[in-house]
Order: structure tokens, then sequence, then C-alpha cells
């Protein structure tokens, strides 16, 4: 076991990809010299060449094409977007050809690219810097989506994700980037667990509670300060956005009868609205109440100063667990 | 002409060029009507445009160059001290900025990235407002309409394609103002920037492409964007261009005069290149010594563009202890005015993360502002709301 950040353990699991599989060819802006504006990749260039850790063109477009021919190739092309905000120019080339290759060619062609995206929001950033555009992926067939939440599974993810056949979009909640913890660097990444698995973060048997990415911390922060209340919350770490875990989801809710999901990214439309449907289908008659919702805003993301009332908090995830149970709570008396 | 450029290799130099009508894929001299040494050279092709600037104004140019370095210094040192959260310096680009943004009309419309705040001072952008979305207090820290400039851009050449627009808008209405996009090098390679061109040219739209080469995009030299020089790429758009020293007040605004005056007369779309160096960090958060060598600093420092139009007052004996006493006084007066404006800012009341997502009121969204009123009003502290640790 080595303690090391987040953005390390990223570091460490893009070390080993390239170690492993010459194939793998990482590419995106100033991850070379510069190792990445949150130098994620850094030390990578030095030690791999120009040719494996490649300083790309200002462009994103170019950038996501030139992976769908490298892959063609036989390369399993890495892909670092700087920034969430910056994903969008492409978006083309991301859902109409990496997300359908592979069905168009009736399985003759692979796209095994993983495209890495530090997102979220909490560090005080500008416009475009904070964005959780993962529900634009999600609802794309094709793409697996994945955030990972602790270091270690930062580590094993990456490798899991630079291994998949499929397309990966890896979403790093670049919040927690700089917290640390324990890696276990011998974890082969065939014997962790597979890259589409939920895991449960802690047990509970009153409501279960459901995140990824940057607010697992914030939901296990809030089971704790529950557990001081007398309420047994059941956090489950969602790891895989799609596809969804729903078996991991369905036992908990069984148990729970209370389900509570929290995302940074907007309401409506989010991958919490796809959640609380699918759930509510699979578990109705074990349901004590609604699904509650506790995400950001319908509201581009704000400027910093505004971001913590975005964001949900601590206490607006206890708040919608009071709901979730029928205790007192910011809406009480309210209908509907 | 400056011989001694770095970042970008390729082509050499070759001949004159006729640079004011470019349409060969020659590469070009780079236009120069001050030496870094401050002596001011003779050009036949562009001379006439610069020929009514007056000492006076000569001296005015060298006051805009010290205040907006002077802003510059003001926000890095506010950054420093935790009053804004990142800003991106300019230092270096002075002449860039000040030569182009004087040279406009007020009826002239600007689209600026989020590095152009010597461009958007010019226009008349208020010192605090220059910084109100850095410091994190709003997205954006003016109303387009009230200076002709759009706000700050962060999406790397997305406003170029909006200058073009712009522009053929103008051309529908049958105006002779003028739309002006800045970029950086770095831009160039987006499709966005390259699509700009095709419009431009295809309507023969009156905007010009005001290309900042610094250099560096971020970490990235100019020569991993472009083997050729940056302003040769805009003939394959059908685009004449222009590849002038940035780091010459004058020069550059030669060439802008040149381009304005083009795109007034129903000309179109020109592209120029000004060649000059960001000698500060990318922002405040980059560390340019991972990737920088410190002498490619040192010799652009030796190009300084105040410097330069300094050494050129002082040649003609119009460097007067009065005139460094005025310049001096109006720097001092605006970054007093900077800070006083930043730090008295007032902050953002919480609901208004509601305010202007839709012109019209919207069901969905008046739903969650009041559940979140609702949930503010349960804390006895409203301030417990605001933090990620909680409260209870
Ligand atoms: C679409 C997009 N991609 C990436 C970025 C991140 N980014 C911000 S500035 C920058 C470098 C821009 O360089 P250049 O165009 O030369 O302008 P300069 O900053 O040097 O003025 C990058 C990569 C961004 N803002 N937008």
């Amino acid at each position: 076991m080595t303690q090391m950040t987040f953005a390390r353990a990223i570091n460490s699991g893009l070390r080993k990809s390239l170690e492993n599989d010459p194939k793998v060819v990482l590419m995106g802006e100033d991850i070379g010299t510069l190792g990445g504006v949150f130098r994620v990749t850094d030390g990578l260039q030095k030690d791999f060449g120009k040719h494996r850790v490649v300083d790309t063109p200002l462009a994103e477009a170019g950038i996501m094409g030139t992976a769908v021919g490298l892959a063609y190739r036989g390369y399993r092309p890495v892909v670092e977007i700087q920034f969430d905000g910056f994903i969008y120019p492409a978006f083309d080339q991301i859902v109409s050809q990496v997300a359908k290759m592979h069905y168009r060619t009736q399985g003759a062609v692979k796209m095994p690219i993983t495209v890495r995206v530090p997102f979220g929001g909490g560090i005080g950033s500008p416009e475009h810097h904070s964005e959780s555009p993962e529900a634009y992926f999600t609802h794309t067939s094709g793409l697996r989506v994945v955030s990972p939440s602790s270091p270690q599974d930062a580590y094993t993810m990456i490798q899991q994700a630079i291994s998949c056949d499929d397309p990966v979009l890896y979403f790093e909640p670049k919040r927690r980037y700089h917290d640390k913890g324990d890696v276990d660097e011998t974890l082969e990444p065939g014997s962790a667990l597979p890259l589409g698995n939920a895991r449960v973060i802690t047990d509970g048997r009153d409501v279960t509670l459901v995140a990824y990415g940057p607010l697992v911390k914030t939901a296990r922060d809030a089971a704790i300060a529950a557990a001081d209340e007398g309420v047994s919350i059941e956090v489950i770490d969602l790891r895989s956005l799609a596809p969804v875990d729903y078996a991991a989801l369905e036992a908990s809710v069984r148990k729970t009868g209370r389900l509570v999901i929290t995302h940074e990214a907007g309401q409506s439309g989010g991958l919490g609205a796809e959640l609380a449907a699918s759930i509510t289908e699979r578990c109705f008659y074990y349901l004590e109440t609604a699904p509650v919702r506790v995400t950001g805003f319908d509201v581009p993301y704000p400027y910093s100063k505004l971001e913590m009332h975005h964001l949900p908090s601590l206490d607006r995830i206890l708040d919608g667990v009071d709901r979730a149970l029928g205790r007192p709570n910011s809406l009480s008396g309210l209908e509907g | 002409m400056l011989t001694d450029e770095v970042g970008q290799g390729g082509t050499p130099a070759v001949g004159p060029g006729n640079s004011t009508g470019h349409r060969g894929g020659a590469s070009q001299n780079l236009v120069q009507l001050i030496t870094p040494q401050g002596e001011r050279v003779s050009h036949p092709e562009y001379d006439p445009w610069v020929r009514d600037i007056s000492d006076e104004q000569l001296g005015s140019l060298y006051e805009d160059m010290v205040v907006i370095r002077r802003i510059d210094a003001e926000a890095t040192a506010l950054q420093r001290q935790g009053e804004l959260a990142l800003w991106p310096p300019l230092l270096g680009q002075e002449a860039a900025q000040i030569g182009s943004a004087r040279t406009l009309r007020d009826d002239d419309f600007v689209f600026p990235s989020y590095r152009d705040n010597g461009v958007a001072y010019c226009r008349g952008v208020r010192p605090e407002d220059l910084v109100r979305a850095w410091r994190g207090n709003a997205s954006a820290g003016w109303d387009p309409f009230t200076v002709n400039v759009a706000t700050q851009q962060i999406i790397i050449g997305a406003q170029s394609l909006h200058a073009t627009g712009y522009a053929m808008g103008i051309q529908n209405d049958g105006a002779d103002c003028v739309a002006v996009a800045y970029f950086g090098d770095g831009a160039t390679s987006e499709g966005d920037v390259n699509e700009a061109m095709v419009f431009a040219a295809s309507f023969q739209a009156p905007v010009v492409f005001f290309c900042q080469n610094n250099h560096w995009a971020i970490s990235e030299p100019v020569r991993l964007q472009s083997h050729i020089h940056l302003a040769d790429r805009a003939s394959g758009f059908g685009i004449p261009s222009i590849r002038v020293d940035g780091n010459d007040v004058l020069a550059v605004m030669a060439a802008t005069r040149i381009a304005l005056d083009r795109a007034r007369r129903g000309g179109g779309p020109t592209f120029i290149e000004a060649v000059t160096y960001r000698m500060g960090p990318h922002t405040t958060a980059d560390d340019p010594t991972r990737y920088r060598d410190a002498n490619e600093l040192e010799d652009w420092a030796a190009k300084d563009p105040i410097s330069r139009v300094k050494s050129l007052l002082d040649r003609k004996g119009l460097l007067t202890a009065d005139l460094e006493a005025a310049v001096a006084a109006k720097a001092d007066a605006v970054a007093k005015e900077l800070r006083a404006g930043t730090i008295n800012m007032p902050e953002p009341e919480p609901l208004d993360i509601f305010k202007h997502v839709y012109s019209t009121p919207n069901s969905w969204l008046d739903r969650q502002q009041d559940h979140y009123s609702r949930y503010l009003a349960s804390f006895g502290d409203p301030a417990g709301a605001n933090s990620e640790e909680g409260a209870r």
C-alpha cells in the first residue's frame, strides 16, 4: 500500500498501462512537458517519449477524430480533455463516430478509446471549467461512462478503461485530485472489482444514498453525520454511470425501501432522473416513498462565489434524506 | 525586422512581400516601424497609415500601454492577495492590444478572448469590470452593447465565428463598421477559427481576424500549431494577411488601419498576425518554468513594447518629466480605482443563481428557486447552508 493523491494514482495507472501495452498512446493539450494542467500526466512523456505521450495541437475535434483513426490502426488512445467544458468541440466525434463505430461495422472495428475528463466544480474556476456533462454521454448508446471516487479506484479503473474494448468516458472528479488515500499498486485490474460494478461504501438500513465521483465523499460524510442522529444510510458509489449496475441498487433499495440520489449536474434530464425511474420500475413494491433527488440546479454552472449553493452539500443531502424518511425538512408542509 | 524569433521554425522569410494585399502562400516579412532600440524606420507602404500620429498621440499611446501594464500588475497582485481567483496576464502584449484597439471606431465591434483586457480598457470598460468574472462575482464583467465589446471568451476561438456573423450582419445592414476577433496562436488550430475564415471569405464579411501570436498556448509552442507563419495560412482561405511586429505599436496601428479600411470599403476580411510574446505565465495558476527556457524570455524582454516606444519618445526629445509624471499619475489612479473597485465589489446574493437563465419565467426553475429559498430559510444562520462540511 502506498499513500498517494487521486491525481498521482491516475498517473500511476497510466504508467502501468503504457508499460504493459505498447499500443497505448496518450494524447491531449499540454500533457507532455507540462504534465497536464493538473499534472496528471507528469513525467510520462519524459519516460515514454513523444510518440506515446503526444502534445496535440489545440483542437478537440482534431484530438478525438485522430484517436478514431489510431484505433482503426490498432492503437488504444487515451485522450485528455483539459476541462469538462472543452469536450463540446469533440462532441460530434464522440457521439457520431466513437460511440457508433462498433455497431455500424457490425463489430469489425473496435474503438478502445479512453477519454479522460476532469469534471465537476468546487474549485473556484471561471466559466466552462466546472461542468458535469455526463448525461450527454450516458444518453449515447455505445459509450461506457465511469467515474472513480477514490485513489484506489482511480488507479485500477483507468487501467480497466484502457484495456476495455469499448470506448470509455472516464470522468475525474477534479476537486478530489489532491485527496490522499491508500493505493495497492500490486492489485491486478483483472482481479479488482469490474469496471461496470457499483460499490457499497457504507452499509445502512434506512435509506439508500447513491452518489458518484466528487459527491461520494460528501455522501459518506452525510452518512456519518446521520448516524449521530440515529439514521442509517447505505451509501452506494455508482462508479459506472453507463451501464448502471442495477442489481446492486435493487438489492439495496429492497432492503432500505428509500432512495436518494445526488449529483452535481442539473436535475432535469440528469442521471438521477434515469435512476429514479428505473428503480421505481424495478422496485416499486419495495419503495416506501418516491425517490428523492439532490442535485445541482437547472442553471448554467454559476460563477464561483455562488457555486457552493449549486453543489449538493452535506446539509442539502441530509435534508433530502429527511424528505425520503418523512422527517421534518425544508419542504415540510408543501405538497408535490 | 525581427531576426531572432523563437518558437516557430520552418519557412524562412523571403523578399519584401506585398504584405498589404498578400494573397500568395509565400512567407511574409515582418512589418516594423520602430526597432527594438526605439529607432523609427521608414516603410513606404505602411508609413502613410500612421503619418497623422502626432507627438501628442504617440505620448498617449505610450500612456495607454503603461496603464494597461499597470492594470495587469495590479490584477496579478490582487490575485496573489486572494482577491481574485485567477488572472490571465497580458504582459508583453501591450503594443498589440493598444495599437489595434486605439485604431477602432466606436461603432466597430470587438470579440475578445480572456487575455484582451487592454483592448477592453481602450473601449471604455471600467477597471473593476475587467476583474468581475475573475473574482467570481459574475459570469461576465460588462454589458457588451455599452462599449461594443463582447464579453471575454474562454472557449478557444469561438469568438471568431461570432465576429464573422456580426460582420455578415453589418454587411446586410449596409453599414461601414467592422467586427474584430481577437485570438491567440493556439486558437488557429481550432475548427471554429478555420470555419470562421471560410465564412468570412465566402461572404467577404467585414471582419478583421487579429491573432496575437504570443508564441505559447499554455505549454505548447506555436510550432506545434503550425509549420508556416500563421499569417500564411490565411491565403489558403482566400483572405489577405499581414504579419506585423506585435511589439511595435505604430506598425500594429498601420496594419489594423489597412485591414479596417479594406473592410469598410467592401474589401472583405483580413488576417493580422501580430508577432509578440507572453512574458508572464499563461494565468496566475501556471508555472512557465516547467516548459519555457529563461533565455527565451530574456531575448524577448529586449524587445519590450513599452521600452521601445519610450526610447522613440526619448529620441524625439518628447520624453519630458511632465509626460512621465502624467503617465505615472494616470497609472496610479487607474490601479487605485481597480483595487478599490475589486475590494468593494458587492457580493452576489444566493438566489442570484437563478437569475437570467431564461428571459421569461419558467415553472421548472421557479420551483427549484422556491425550494431552495425554503431550504435557506430553514437555517437560523443562512451562512450555514454555504459550507460543504455542513452546519447541523
Ligand atoms: C476549447 C478549449 N480548449 C482548451 C482550452 C484550455 N485553454 C485555455 S487557454 C489555452 C491556450 C490558448 O492559447 P492561445 O490561443 O495561443 O492564446 P493565449 O492564451 O496564448 O493568449 C488553452 C489550451 C479552452 N479554454 N478552450
